[in-house]
């Protein structure tokens, strides 16, 4: 059955768009900008996870945690140093503004790792296991299962920590948010850190299934906003719901249309929603 | 010289100024071959030309609408291409290639500009981007035209009354001629009528509506203007270095034509010669500036938006307005 298999090759890469969709989501919660950052802390997870497992000799477990805080604390370095001092809600300075600092950050990582292409080991061994009727390498099963729990430590963040309630006042309302005394600014680093750590782990969990360079990101993160864009940008739900449906119709395309045009087919879909449905296709 | 006379030169200065700028740009323009004719020199300065002439287009979309396209670049390729491909494997005169090139993309702006432009601001930002990823792909993957990753080579140069313009200097006074049309257009444009309630679009959509400004029409028309000029960018560039290949129109192109932008100032029709000049002889003055082309160009960009968001020659205008403003307080203080 090799209907199967192309549907679990399109849940592991729709796990992984749904984990930077929702980077991209919380980032616009918090300060309604769209972050094109977002692209170049997916590289960052990778290149963490590629220093501390095969530079510094680390566990690949160590290795991911290491990925998700690193790049959270870029994130947070990147609001702190890059955003903030701009001292403006002009959108068309805001969305310069993030576009100019992916593009130092993109140069950082080349100045640091270099231009060539890494490989990254994988969590588990690259041992294929049956499940339904199709060969499964652990390294999908991982994705999908990190994803989930990264979703379910998302949800009580939101819901159970004051940060996180905190987070979602600002989003509603930053003025009442002021008001009652939420510091906006650290409100907005953390949702900077939340955003790096999901494409932290998004970056170090697919840079073993691909391969690793600076530029790995671009690709990768616009997916993971067209994703965002196809669930209704900003809601969460939806950008988890349309990251798994952009994996799966991008595997399923791949498979039954043409495999040329895989990695045209997802610009294709976010231009078509973004013409007839701008609210995304999931009605909130 | 009596105070009347002077004023009456200033006045004919002042009142002149767009014409005279022109003129001595032309003149310029007409007196560099004989400052150096070093063929590397030219090189530069024509693609100093080249880039201007496709970022007036975008300057004037982005400077006028206050929207943000990260994608003209796949306007360049779609007028480059098409100019290849009709002159390499249908033959056609390059003239006539570049003419069906520029309408063909007028024509491919049209179409996905009509939906777009609802857009605005990070969405449209992205949906520009995710066209010219699109349009990459499409010139990687139709190998049996466009050539593929390698490239399509062995593009003619145009051809005039039997001169053909293909060594520098003939390029450089052709090119040039291309930009001092195009800059004079865009300077005369914002200064008619439909350029006026242009003006007012810049500043605010929601006034320039309630004057009777076509707002969604004029977006599109601006956009489809910007394409154009982009095309023929492209396609000049094609015919220019008789090679074109994917990577000379990718999504990083579309950026460093977008910060050229933000250097020169939105809605500058002279500082978008000036940011293009910036960004394309950085490289000559550092090797940093070319080993690590993406740091410096984004620094560049970012710096520039915190320090002076609006550009660099009304950035410096301002700041010697301020200046002069200072010594004339500081005179009269010290007269008082």
């Amino acid at each position: 059955m090799d209907f199967m298999q192309f549907v679990w090759a399109g849940l592991g890469n729709g796990a992984i768009y749904a984990l930077i969709a929702l980077g991209f989501c919380v980032v616009h919660g918090a300060m309604g900008i769209v972050n094109f950052v977002q692209v170049d802390l997916v590289t960052l997870g990778g290149m963490f996870l590629y220093s501390a497992s095969v530079l510094a000799g680390l566990p690949v477990p160590v290795g991911l945690l290491a990925a998700v805080v690193g790049t959270a604390l870029v994130a947070m370095l990147v609001e702190r140093l890059g955003l903030r001092p701009a001292r403006t809600d002009h959108p068309l300075v805001l969305v310069f503004l993030t576009v100019g600092i992916s593009i130092v950050l993109r140069g950082a990582i080349q100045m640091v790792w270099g231009k060539n292409r890494m490989a990254v080991p994988p969590i588990a061994e690259d041992v294929p296991v049956r499940l339904w009727g199709a060969m499964v390498l652990p390294q999908t099963l991982w994705m999908m299962v990190l994803t989930v729990a990264a979703i379910g430590g998302l949800v009580w963040f939101f819901r159970g920590t004051n940060l996180g309630l905190a987070m979602r006042a600002v989003a509603s309302n930053p003025r009442a948010a002021a008001v009652v005394g939420i510091p906006a600014g650290r409100v907005r680093m953390a949702a900077f850190a939340v955003a790096g750590a999901c494409g932290g782990l998004a970056g170090a969990l697919v840079t073993p299934v691909t391969t690793l360079s600076a530029d790995v990101g671009v690709l990768l993160g616009l997916k993971g906003f067209a994703a965002a864009i196809l669930g209704g940008f900003g809601s969460f739900p939806g950008a988890v719901a349309g990251g798994v449906l952009l994996g799966l119709v991008e595997s399923l395309a791949a498979a039954y249309v043409s495999s040329a045009y895989k990695d045209a087919l997802a610009f294709v879909v976010l231009v078509l929603v973004l013409c007839w449905r701008p609210s995304g296709i999931v009605r909130q | 010289m009596d105070g009347l006379t002077r004023s009456r030169w200033l006045h004919f200065f002042w009142s002149h100024r767009l014409g005279l700028g022109v003129l001595a740009a032309a003149g310029a323009v007409l007196l560099f071959p004989w400052y150096t004719d070093n063929p590397y020199t030219l090189g530069l300065t024509n693609r100093i030309a080249l880039m201007s002439v496709a970022v007036v287009g975008l300057n004037l979309f982005m400077g006028c609408t206050g929207q943000i396209s990260l994608g003209h670049a796949a306007f360049m390729a779609v007028g480059a291409y098409i100019s290849g491909i009709l002159t390499v494997h249908a033959g056609w005169s390059p003239w006539l290639a570049l003419v069906v090139a520029v309408a063909a993309a007028a024509g491919f702006s049209l179409a996905i500009g009509v939906p777009l432009l609802r857009l605005s601001g990070h969405a449209l930002a992205m949906a520009t981007l995710a066209c010219n990823v699109v349009v990459h792909h499409v010139l990687l993957q139709e190998d049996r035209w466009t050539g593929g990753p390698s490239g399509l080579a062995g593009i003619p140069p145009l051809t005039a009354a039997g001169w053909a313009v293909d060594d520098p200097v003939r390029l450089h006074f052709f090119l040039w001629f291309v930009v001092l049309v195009v800059m004079f257009g865009g300077l005369n444009l914002v200064r008619s009528l439909p350029g006026r309630g242009l003006m007012v679009l810049a500043a605010d959509e929601v006034c320039a509506a309630c004057l009777g400004v076509p707002v969604a029409r004029a977006k599109v028309v601006l956009w489809t203007l910007s394409a154009v000029l982009a095309a023929v960018a492209g396609s000049l560039f094609a015919h220019t270095y008789g090679f074109v290949s994917p990577d000379s129109f990718g999504i990083f192109v579309s950026t460093d034509l977008a910060i050229m932008v933000v250097l020169g100032g939105m809605g500058s029709v002279w500082g978008s010669v000036l940011g293009a000049a910036v960004i394309v002889l950085l490289p000559e003055f550092s090797e940093l500036a070319e080993a690590y082309k993406e740091f410096v160009h984004g620094g560049l960009l970012v710096a520039m938006l915190l320090v002076a968001p609006q550009g660099m020659i009304r950035g410096i205008r301002q700041a010697v307005a301020l200046a002069w403003w200072r010594a004339q307080q500081g005179r009269s203080d010290a007269a008082a």
